[in-house]
């Protein structure tokens, strides 16, 4: 890892203007994601901004219909969060099963989106629940923010505040780990909110996307069997050592299927 | 350099480093505190795992700085003198471990299991539970059967509320 400038400020103010100074300035949240890329020389910031002393960025706050999650708060505190729950259960589940218990505790909803990985659990819960993603600039409708691969809606000055989630009728995700790292080989969130039904697909693309054939047949019929011959095109899907595109197209099917038996029985 | 402190194994420490010091390097070279292990470049192997703030953290993949003010508790904090911590016991008696390697992690891991949910749970919870934990000689059996000895040694007759 090369070395850089580190700054530790106590209010966002302070950060966003230290995100304006420096040639290559990278906010650090729960590093888990940051400091292996730093240690594999694939990132090198001149400056790191530690968001871990900024009390406005962590928390849990339920209001009328939605559930409110700080950028700054660990896996683990969403996981075991009555809040989330009681109201979205299967946000819950996702956050329990990101990695491992370490990693849990330092990784960060905000680190999670922001890095935009393909294969992470939480742009799927994101777009399927038609969240809000709220920055120190603007609010970010989730089917605006995942561009691409590793590529989100964010400037580079602007930082993740918090997460709006609109608590939905029923939801439930399902996912094949990768049984190494545990990151989502594919993963499917089902979602039934006010705007209707939301199949979001995270790890066989490069990045997070909808299945609207798999919404308008879950409209007419939630249930797992209304997914039956739903087929996902593997042409543009991600082939790797660990699984084919043809496999990945595969998995959506059943994970999808999987998502809606979790979301009937409400885990 | 920038100074660094924290309270490590209940007594105060400090010392000066380079903003890219991780905590296990600030452990091992600054500290000589070398019963943390760093077994992967990754941050898969657990090796490395110490408690900050009572919870369980990989410290090879945590700066110094990211740990300024906090408490830290490694595998050298558990023994009182000779006395070894119930959970240490457990894995001598159970032969829950064969080089070693993996054991300040998993011993850590282990205790922080136990805190979390206020007893020993059940034994397919222990197994997803030690998923951040690598070892490549035991086959796991005996350090399953050490966190249950060693939790229930922690906190006589206290089966997890789950
Ligand atoms: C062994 C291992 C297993 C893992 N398994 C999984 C898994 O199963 N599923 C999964 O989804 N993830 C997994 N992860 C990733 C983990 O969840 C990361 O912690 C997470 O993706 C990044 O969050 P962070 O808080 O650590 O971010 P950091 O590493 O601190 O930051 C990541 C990126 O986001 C930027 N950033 C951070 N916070 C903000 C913010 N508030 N606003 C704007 N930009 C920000 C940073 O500048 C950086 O570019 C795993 C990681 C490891 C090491
Ligand atoms: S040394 Fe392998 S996870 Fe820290
Ligand atoms: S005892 Fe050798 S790696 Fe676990």
């Amino acid at each position: 890892m090369y070395d850089f400038n580190y700054h530790r400020p106590s209010s966002l103010d302070e950060a966003v203007t230290l995100l304006g100074q420096g040639e290559d300035v990278k906010v650090l949240a729960g590093g888990h994601t940051l400091l292996p890329t730093m240690k594999q020389r694939l990132a090198a910031p001149s400056d790191v901004v530690d968001l871990s002393r900024i009390a406005a960025l962590k928390g849990i706050e339920a209001t009328e219909g939605a559930v409110r999650i700080g950028a700054a708060t660990s896996h683990a505190d969403v996981a075991a969060s009555g809040e989330v729950r009681n109201r979205i259960p299967a946000l819950a589940a996702l956050a329990a099963r990101i990695g491992d218990p370490h990693v849990r505790n330092r990784g960060t909803l905000g680190g999670s989106i922001a890095n935009n990985d393909p294969n992470a659990d939480y742009p799927a819960a994101c777009l399927a629940l038609g969240a809000t993603i709220v920055t120190t600039k603007r609010e970010i409708a989730a089917d605006d923010f995942f561009v691409d691969m590793f590529e989100t809606a964010l400037d580079e000055d602007e930082i993740v505040t918090r997460v709006d989630f609109p608590v939905p009728r029923r939801a439930g995700y399902a996912k094949f780990p990768n049984p190494a790292s545990r990151y989502a080989l594919v993963g499917v969130f089902v979602a039934e909110g006010g705007d209707g039904i939301r199949a979001a697909v995270t790890g066989a693309g490069p990045c997070v996307f909808r299945v609207p054939e798999m919404e308008a047949a879950l409209g007419h019929d939630f249930s797992p069997a209304a997914l039956e011959g739903i087929k996902v095109d593997a042409g543009g899907l991600n082939a790797d050592i660990h699984a084919s595109a043809d496999y990945r197209a595969h998995l959506v099917g059943v994970m999808a299927r999987r998502a809606v038996e979790a979301a009937l029985e409400g885990r | 350099m920038t100074s660094v402190s924290m309270t490590v194994n209940g007594k105060p420490a400090s010392g000066e480093v380079e903003p890219r010091t991780l905590l296990v390097d600030f452990l091992r070279e600054h500290l000589r505190l070398t019963g943390t292990h760093v077994g992967c470049d990754t941050s898969q192997c657990g090796a490395c795992v110490v408690h900050v703030d009572g919870t369980a953290v990989k410290s090879c993949t945590t700066l110094a700085l990211q740990c300024e003010g906090a408490d830290v508790l490694t595998i050298e904090g558990l023994a009182q003198g000779d006395q070894l911590h119930p959970m240490q016991e457990a894995f001598r008696e159970h032969h829950a471990l064969q080089c070693g390697f993996c054991t300040p992690g998993m011993i850590m891991s282990a205790i922080d299991i136990i805190n979390r949910h206020g007893g020993v749970p059940d034994e397919t919870t222990i197994r997803h539970e030690l998923e951040g934990n690598l070892c490549r000689c035991t086959g796991y059996h005996n350090i399953v059967k050490a966190v249950i000895a060693g939790g229930e040694a922690m906190a006589p007759g206290r089966a997890a509320a789950e």
